[in-house]
């Protein structure tokens, strides 16, 4: 403290550098803005909390062989099963006389998989759907939204069921299923923000440019719609973790004897008079993961869009 | 204006936070059941019609045997002996083709009607011409519907003659007519519910129409069932007014519903409530061992399951004794055999247990010494689900990699019917108390191309065996009841040793009871149940 | 006023009306071709469905010609584009067919369950409206304060929760453990000769009845379901709550009533709250629609007898009739609270209105 009290400041530091009104090139532009937009986060502790919960959860998924201390499939069913948290089991056993806490660590690979294997199929769709039906306007525009509207208008868990039904119970057609449910809101924003930007002289000037309209959606309007995309994309997570485990805790998600927190929570359920760990160690980790999410989400928002009026 | 609401919506915050306060202080939360009314729960959602010539669920067996009369009744205490319901006495002719059938006197349904062999013909007339899945167990004797009349009928009030097609053995005829489908039927009463010539099955869906020492109040499905006293029954009347089945599915909310006495029986507790309840002093439990047996198969059109060898040593490849000792204490006992204990020709044989060693060496005889992959079609669900886990877990200790495809009943069902499963597991249950219900199932394949209609579990899992077909059909003509259960004895060794079916356990039902309980006992079968004896 | 005033007055309270009514047929049309969608979708998800419709009928045990004649009897056997026929000339005169599990036509059944799922969803929102606009109006007044941040964290938290997992937790602690409330259901069995339903709300019907025994026991059933359901609702109404009233509080109209000397209790509560009425009024509705779907988990976890009960089991038992019926239904409702909302927005906002 003292000391930078006492040393002049140099001539011109980092954060000044960043913080330049007249950036000298398009890259210092960029991180500057960058840098504003973390300042911001970075003084929402809440939503620092949420980086911190989703690092950690990549960290564990990533080092799950190293960390998790059991099989997260093979128990010990004649001398291991259900028992208390303690001792070799930190978290407990299951009815297997499974390693609860090596179940959720392999378990928070599949919550990770299934976010964003649904994150990469809704997500695009949506932006195609919206961009398209808002540039193109007229009858496409009609038709698309209209599809959107039918989708929407299904509550998203029992569409999922059923669709979850028709398929068969498993994790990738959980993904496909929740994925069709998630796409029409991105679908909605995609098509705002298409509809703010179409106008705009900019792309007026890339159309006299005679660029073609495939090529203006691709390369101009799309890029312009991803950091709100990605905002509600985050804010969903943890929504798609909750729905994902819905179906789990019905028997329609992940297969026995895949660690998917929502089955185990299924299965500890059975046992919650007498063993309630079993039940209660998967839903405080669902808790924690998708409180992340929504921290982490909350916070971009409130970082990209201080005034906070884009509810 | 919006003040005013808002104050008001504040007053209503507390008072509802008062509101609250009071539920938790004052009000008891629950109370003891009724003393005139037994309340029991029980997962009924396997009910779905209330029709006796249509039902064929194992909680319908219990209903049926609680508020219909049949000619014949089990005896609850030896299973394998008959006693008479309706029927006062009955003669086989010496041809073995004719049964007649004495009523008792002065019999009324409970609508008050009365009740004459012309009810028990048109029952049969009934069950025959509607044809519902049941129907079988009394077209097996050769009834159609355009001869029902003639080979079912009413030669007097009080006098029912029926007429088999071949000189079966007469425990066989006998046993048949114990089933729900030959349930007595209030004709008068049905009749005016006859809606295009469907013999009243609409209307039975949801109604009654019976005389048994209970009546069915009201069903609603997946919710409630109700009986009641039937004050016109002919035996002696039961204690209780009323018996309440209230559908409740999992064991750890009937464990819990019994602790505080919101309910008087549990019926589908799992083992470890089961532990835990009897360490109450007002609870205690009673059990039964049931018809029913769980069992895996593989499936004949897969090439590797095909293999002798293969199904050998998948049969060493299950930790028998921690499955009976961890998942299904209490609820089952290890059965290897097809016929369940307490049915004419039982066979109480174990060979097989867990033997990794030998399922290695039996892989690599049939040339799969690093194993293979394999799928087995799970219905959601315990003790079924647990138990493939372990399996799976075991099957890996041999090498072969077990994939588990879980499902709805309805769903893996219709694959197994379908064929295309490699492994599947569940339960087969009695369809009447006789062995050649199971044995026809397990070991007779009349045609095992895919169009074959007599989807047996063997034609289910293509097991192609025409001798065993025969020799199954042999023992239904046996009239020699001995030289009969020497028969099923040898069939059953058969599918031990060379089936493609793996045999884990027997079925035991138990229900955990409050103490205050009199006379609440489960009988041999589900159509044994009997909850009019039960007094408080 | 002045004639013209008068006649500009009428003219425009005239087109607002014309307006309505255009906005209105506008939404009916788009719910009508939205809820043929819906129809659509839910049909063919039925026919994807890797089970034999006739086997889910008739059972694992029947033989096989019973199977076939069961299959020509429901028209199982005509090509898929007459079987959608069929079905939406039925579903458009509320006919889904019959339910294989209770061998009622399905609408009879949804009539009966819908209103347990009603009372839950009604209840739920009603806990979270009393809570959920203070709590949020407090947090926008305090912006940025502890309070704000604990307000924030509180419907973070209800956003994260899997209430599926929070329903079993309340029923082990307050139900087994301290006994304060009663378990999974509806009523005590043995209401079930001293009660009768009405109207299927049950608490409205012991009110009407009179019977404040049967009350009391159906209000501590509900309690718990209700209020995770009503928790879930808070963390959104909550929410929107502050940031509507963060939106009024910035207005030029609230600096003009402080200037007035207005106190700010009065500002906050008659001003600034009035306004965002409008936008909450939707809001609320809103969150009444997730509730009706979130009740599919919270149902099954309480074994309450309502339509999200009422669809899982009839999947578990393959009766597409009747998740197909529930879907449509719960789909149907989801429009109309929407399109109502919207409605309902465009009616009430002056803004709106004076365009």
């Amino acid at each position: 403290m003292s000391q930078t009290i006492h040393t002049p400041p140099p001539p011109m530091s980092r954060r000044q550098w960043l913080m330049s009104d007249r950036p000298q090139s398009r890259l210092q532009a960029r991180l500057g803005r960058a840098y504003l937009v973390w300042g911001r986060f970075a003084s929402n502790r809440l939503a620092l909390a949420g980086l911190a919960i989703i690092v950690a959860l990549l960290v564990v998924a990533a080092l799950a062989n190293v960390l998790a201390p059991h099989s997260p499939v093979i128990g010990d069913l004649r001398n291991a099963r259900l028992l208390p948290p303690g001792g070799d089991y930190w978290l407990g056993t299951d009815d297997q006389g499974r390693d609860i806490l090596s179940r959720l660590i392999y378990g928070s690979r599949l919550t990770l998989y299934v976010v964003i294997l649904v994150a990469i199929i809704a997500a695009p769709i949506g932006l195609i759907v919206g961009t398209a039906a808002g540039y193109a306007g007229g009858w496409v525009d009609s038709i698309l939204m209209r599809l959107t509207d039918i989708f929407l208008a299904f509550p998203k868990l029992i569409l999922a069921l059923a669709l979850v039904a028709a398929l068969g119970p498993g994790i990738e057609n959980a993904v496909f299923a929740i994925a069709v449910t998630s796409w029409p809101p991105y679908a909605r924003i995609a098509r705002a923000e298409t509809l703010t930007i179409r106008n705009s002289d900019y792309i007026a000037a890339v159309r006299l440019m005679g660029a073609s309209p495939v090529r203006i959606v691709l390369r101009h309007i799309m890029p312009l719609c991803l950091s709100s995309l990605i905002v509600r994309v985050t804010l969903d997570m943890a929504g798609i973790i909750l729905i994902a485990a819905g179906l789990g805790f019905l028997g329609l998600g992940a297969q026995p004897p895949l660690p998917e927190w929502g089955a185990m929570i299924a299965s500890g359920r059975r046992f919650i008079m007498d063993q309630w760990w079993v039940a209660a160690a998967p839903g405080f980790a669902i808790l924690i993961v998708s409180l992340g999410f929504n921290l982490l989400g909350d916070g971009l928002r409130d970082a990209l869009d201080p005034r906070g009026n884009n509810q | 204006m919006l003040i005013n609401q808002l104050n008001a919506k504040f007053r209503l915050l507390v008072g509802s936070a008062a509101l609250s306060a009071l539920v938790i202080s004052g009000v008891p939360a629950w109370a003891a059941t009724p003393a005139d009314t037994l309340v029991e729960a029980f997962a009924i959602d396997d009910v779905i019609t209330l029709d006796p010539g249509e039902a064929f669920e194992l909680t319908m067996g219990e209903i049926n045997g609680n508020t219909y009369d049949k000619l014949v009744r089990l005896d609850i205490n030896d299973p394998s002996k008959i006693i008479p319901d309706v029927a006062e006495s009955w003669t086989v002719s010496d041809d073995g083709l004719t049964y007649t059938f004495k009523l008792k006197p002065g019999l009324k349904f409970a609508s008050g009607n009365p009740l004459t062999a012309e009810d028990v013909a048109y029952s049969f007339e009934r069950a025959i011409k509607i044809d519902k899945s049941p129907a079988f167990i009394l077209t097996q004797f050769g009834l159609k519907p355009d001869n029902v009349t003639e080979k079912a009928k009413a030669t007097d009030p009080s006098t029912f003659v029926f007429t088999v097609d071949q000189p079966y053995a007469p425990s066989f005829v006998l046993n048949c007519l114990t089933s729900t489908v030959a349930s007595v039927v209030d004709k008068k009463l049905v009749s005016q519910h006859v809606v295009d010539n469907d013999y009243g099955n609409a209307w039975m869906k949801t109604n009654y129409a019976g005389s048994g020492p209970m009546k069915i109040r009201d069903w609603r499905a997946n919710e409630i069932l109700v009986l009641e006293r039937n004050d016109n029954y002919h035996g002696t009347k039961a204690p209780l007014n009323r018996v309440i089945y209230r559908h409740v599915k999992e064991s750890a909310t009937q464990r819990l519903l019994l602790e505080k006495g919101d309910i008087d029986v549990a019926r589908n507790l799992e083992p470890n409530d089961l532990e835990q309840v009897v360490k109450n002093s007002d609870i205690k439990t009673t059990s039964a061992a049931k018809g029913t047996i769980y069992y895996f198969s593989l499936n004949q059109k897969n090439a590797n399951l095909a293999k002798p060898e293969v199904r050998e040593a998948l049969k060493y490849l299950v930790d028998y004794d921690a499955i009976g000792e961890k998942l299904i204490k209490g609820i089952g006992e290890i059965h290897q055999t097809f016929l369940p204990k307490g049915i004419l020709g039982e066979l109480d044989e174990k060979p097989y247990s867990l033997n990794v060693a030998k399922a290695k060496e039996l892989l690599a005889k049939a040339g799969l010494k690093d194993g293979f992959s394999v799928t087995m079609d799970v219905r959601n669900g315990q003790p079924v689900t647990g138990i493939a886990e372990s399996v799976q877990q075991t099957f890996a200790q041999g090498g072969v990699k077990l994939e588990i495809i879980p499902g709805d009943g309805k769903q893996t069902l219709t694959k197994y019917r379908a064929r295309t499963h490699d492994i599947y597991i569940g339960q087969w249950g009695v369809d009447y108390w006789d062995p050649n219900s199971n044995a026809e199932t397990f070991t007779s394949n009349p045609d095992n191309a895919d169009t074959g209609t007599n989807k047996t579990l063997a034609w289910r899992n293509a097991w192609d065996v025409p001798d065993l077909t025969k020799e199954t059909k042999s023992a239904l003509l046996e009239r020699d009841t001995a030289k009969r259960a020497k028969t099923y004895e040898d069939l059953q060794k058969k599918v031990l040793a060379t089936s493609p079916f793996v045999l884990l356990f027997q079925q035991t039902e138990v229900a955990g009871i409050r103490s205050n309980l009199k006379g609440f006992k489960l009988g041999p079968s589900f159509d044994t149940n009997y909850v009019f004896t039960v007094s408080k | 006023m002045t004639t013209t005033e008068t006649q500009l007055e009428a003219r425009r309270s005239g087109a607002w009306a014309s307006g309505l009514a255009i906005a209105i047929g506008r939404f009916v049309l788009i719910g009508a071709i939205t809820f043929l969608g819906l129809l659509a979708v839910t049909f063919f998800i039925g026919r994807v469905i890797p089970i034999d419709p006739a086997l889910a009928i008739v059972g694992d045990r029947a033989p096989a010609h019973v199977v076939e004649r069961v299959r020509e009897e429901y028209g199982l056997n005509l090509p898929l584009y007459e079987q959608f026929f069929i079905y939406v000339k039925g579903a458009l005169q509320g006919n889904f067919g019959n339910s294989v599990l209770t061998s009622n036509p399905v609408m009879t059944d949804i009539r009966r369950v819908f209103p347990a799922t009603m009372e839950l969803a009604t209840f739920g929102t009603l806990i979270g409206t009393l809570f959920g606009v203070p709590l949020g109006v407090l947090a926008a007044v305090k912006r940025g304060s502890l309070i704000d941040q604990i307000v924030r964290l509180i419907g973070l938290i209800g956003y994260s929760m899997p209430i599926f997992w929070l329903g079993l937790l309340a029923l082990l602690v307050f139900y087994a453990k301290l006994g304060w409330t009663s378990g999974p259901g509806r009523i005590d069995v043995i209401y079930e000769y001293t009660f009768t339903p009405i109207t299927g709300f049950y608490l409205l019907d012991a009110v009407l009845q009179g019977n404040w025994d049967a009350f009391w026991n159906i209000f501590s059933f509900i309690i718990l379901p209700a209020s995770l359901l009503g928790y879930f609702s808070l963390a959104y109404i909550s929410r929107m709550t502050r940031s509507f009233m963060l939106n009024e509080l910035e207005q030029e109209y609230i600096v003009a009533a402080r200037a007035k000397g207005l106190s700010e209790t009065r500002i906050i509560w008659a001003h600034a709250l009035r306004n965002a009425a409008v936008p909450l009024v939707t809001v609320i509705a809103l969150s009444y629609a997730n509730l009706l779907e979130g009740s599919v988990l919270t149902e099954t976890v309480f074994s309450w007898p309502g339509l999200g009960l009422y669809i899982t089991n009839s999947l578990q038992n393959a009766d597409m009739n009747a998740v197909l019926g529930g879907t449509i239904i719960i789909g149907a409702v989801f429009i109309a609270i929407n399109l109502l909302s919207d409605l309902l927005y465009q009616a009430l906002d002056p803004r709106t209105r004076a365009r």
